[in-house]
């Protein structure tokens, strides 16, 4: 047996391993599942702004995966200098086990969401089933690609747009359930991503129509499937808001909360902001909305707090182990 | 100790097909053959294709540019460098359990075997979460870690040790049969002749097992390197840090970066391949040595 191969194989390998150049200072920012190339940019710009405005160097590694896994990652130690999520209730986990201020919802702008999307159809090309609103989708013989509410800020938030359209409606709880109960029962696979049910709704062609975010949407329509699929924009939807948090134990520990803080501060600048609309999220900045105004439709956007009482309650009456969407899972 | 195996089923098969009462009907024969070979084309050889044909669809440009980027590098030198820690350990713990086993008689020795074996009937996942429940901030070691900076899981050393559990059998499992079936005369006449502990080891115990030793090596190394499951809950996902192969085409998969995502499938799927070729060497050359030592007995 030659052991010195392996020995020498390694010492190659750490070798390799050694020479990644170093920046001053590295910050992670895990994220959610569908931002990688959002935060390529975003990540990009800031570092140039960084340099340029303190002289330092600055590196930002991305960690990506389903919203509540990465947040059950940051909580078990993953050392995240800043989290982006797609709901709420990921970065309230955060903060109930201590590593993320009680208070993060009021250290950034607007909730601490610097920007949010919107639940919309995408169906397949010339709307061949003529899915126009929510009411369509509960239609008998209509085929709905949703991924799992259970497990997924993208599932939860249709399934709370679905909700709340039949209230605007002049629906009350019991016509709300009544609907959402024969939505679900159009659903005939329940993917465990957001990119998941995407996948199947594009690439195994099941389905009539997808119920995904409006950034998804427009990047399926626009640049994955040209040609091949439309997007249609009910007449009332859920805002979707994304927040941000610094994670307090980890910056102070490693002394980086001044980049951290700039880093999320840059979402919401002008710059910014700009990436945000250029990757078909919705700005905060109304000039930058202005400018990207034919990129989103206006339609009428309801908010979880203003339906629901806040994520807390939502998560509580609907999400919970034996709550709303379970009895209604059996009951479809 | 695969090679005796084979060469046994040669000498059966020979016997029967010369033999007239045993022979069955051509074709049965045909047909068995038939379907084994499509089943195979099926399900083996069409999908390998398929990863081949996708990840060359837009050209061998596009192909190395996947494959160079730097979070694609980085998560094949990670991956290369788990396996090069992980069967190393691997070697020396399965050669000194399969040892235990083989030549020892203690109490415990049933439970020994069993434990060995816990990792395959162990899900990976599983596997997985018991580091983050042991090693994670909130875990039972995970205060003391944070204290001394120490970090296990969301790094390497959670890698290379959920790595290592999946494939602490692989070795173990190899030789232990082996050298059961060996006995422990040579090493008894060794003793007699004068021979200290190492002498018999180097000159004895290894050189009859050696194919097999390689044999569970090369074994122990490819399902290292093709972990998903226990290394995706310790990883932590960071791109060009904890990523290694088989996470990064799940992301890039996900990205809608597909020919990327199967350009780095290929590539382990070329290693695998690559194991594979090693592997039918290491039995050849085992059963050549087989056939040498009955001639020479």
């Amino acid at each position: 047996m030659k052991f010195a191969v392996p020995i020498r194989a390694l010492l190659g390998v750490a070798a390799l391993w050694a020479g990644i150049a170093q920046a001053d200072v590295t910050l992670l920012n895990v994220a959610y599942d569908v931002t990688r190339e959002f935060y390529k940019d975003i990540n990009a710009a800031f570092i140039e702004r960084w340099q340029k405005t303190t002289g330092e160097r600055i590196a930002i590694e991305q960690s990506h995966g389903g919203s509540s896994k990465q947040a059950m990652s940051v909580a078990s130690g993953l050392e995240a200098d800043v989290v982006t999520m797609n709901q709420a209730t990921d970065i309230d986990l955060l903060a109930r086990s201590g590593v993320v201020a009680q208070d993060w919802r009021k250290r950034f702008p607007y909730d601490s969401a610097p920007y949010t999307s919107t639940t919309v159809f995408l169906v397949r090309k010339g709307n061949p089933k003529n899915i126009r609103d929510w009411d369509d989708l509960t239609k008998p013989g209509i085929a709905v690609i949703v991924p799992n509410p259970k497990v997924t800020g993208n599932g939860r938030y249709t399934y709370l747009a679905a909700w709340g359209y039949a209230i605007k409606k002049g629906g009350d709880e019991a016509a709300a359930r009544d609907f959402v109960t024969r939505l679900f029962r159009n659903v005939p696979v329940r993917d465990g991503g957001g990119r998941g049910a995407t996948t199947t709704f594009t690439q195994r062609g099941m389905g009539d129509v997808l119920v995904t975010f409006e950034n998804e949407a427009v990047l399926i329509e626009r640049e994955l499937g040209t040609g091949q699929f439309d997007v249609v924009y009910p007449s009332i939807s859920v805002r979707a808001e994304a927040p941000v948090a610094v994670v307090d134990k980890v910056v102070d520990k490693k002394g980086t909360r001044k980049q951290a803080q700039a880093y999320l501060e840059f979402l919401y600048s002008p710059e910014g902001q700009e990436i945000v609309a250029r990757h078909f999220y919705r700005p905060r900045l109304d000039a930058v909305m202005q400018r990207h105004a034919g990129q989103f439709k206006p339609i009428q956007l309801f908010t979880i707090d203003e339906v629901f009482g806040g994520w807390a309650k939502a998560q509580q009456a609907h999400f919970a182990d034996g709550g709303m969407l379970d009895q209604i899972m059996v009951n479809r | 100790m695969s090679g005796a195996v084979v060469s046994h089923w040669v000498v059966h098969s020979h016997r029967f097909e010369t033999n007239a009462a045993t022979r069955e009907p051509a074709w049965v024969k045909r047909l068995l053959i038939a379907i084994a070979l499509a089943f195979f084309a099926l399900f083996l050889l069409l999908p390998l294709a398929t990863v081949f044909a996708e990840a060359l669809r837009r050209g061998w440009v596009v192909y190395f540019a996947a494959l160079t980027e730097p979070d694609a590098r980085s998560a094949i030198k990670l991956t290369l460098l788990v396996a090069a820690i992980a069967v190393p350990l691997n070697l020396v713990f399965g050669v000194a359990a399969a040892w235990a086993v083989a030549k020892f008689n203690f109490r415990g020795k049933q439970l020994l075997t069993t434990l060995i074996d816990l990792p395959f009937s162990v899900s990976p996942v599983v596997a997985g979460l018991m580091y983050v429940l042991l090693f994670g901030s909130q875990g039972w070691f995970g205060a003391w870690l944070l204290q001394n900076d120490f970090k296990i899981i969301f790094a390497m050393p959670g890698l290379v040790l959920a790595t290592v559990f999946v494939t602490v059998p692989f070795i173990a499992r190899e030789l232990i049969p082996l050298m059961e079936a060996q006995g422990r005369e040579d090493e008894e006449a060794a003793v007699v002749l004068g021979a200290s502990g190492w002498q018999i080891f180097w000159h004895v115990t290894l050189p009859n097992i050696k194919w097999g030793l390689l044999y569970g090596v090369i074994l122990c190394n490819a399902r290292a390197m093709g972990e998903f499951g226990a290394v995706s809950v310790v990883s932590g996902h960071i791109r060009g840090r904890t990523n290694t192969m088989p996470l990064y085409v799940e992301i890039l998969y996900n990205e809608y970066n597909f020919a990327a995502a199967f350009a780095v499938a290929s590539l382990l799927a070329l290693l695998a391949l690559l194991t594979l070729v090693v592997k039918s060497v290491v039995e050849w050359r085992g059963q050549q040595q087989l056939s040498a030592d009955q001639e020479a007995t």
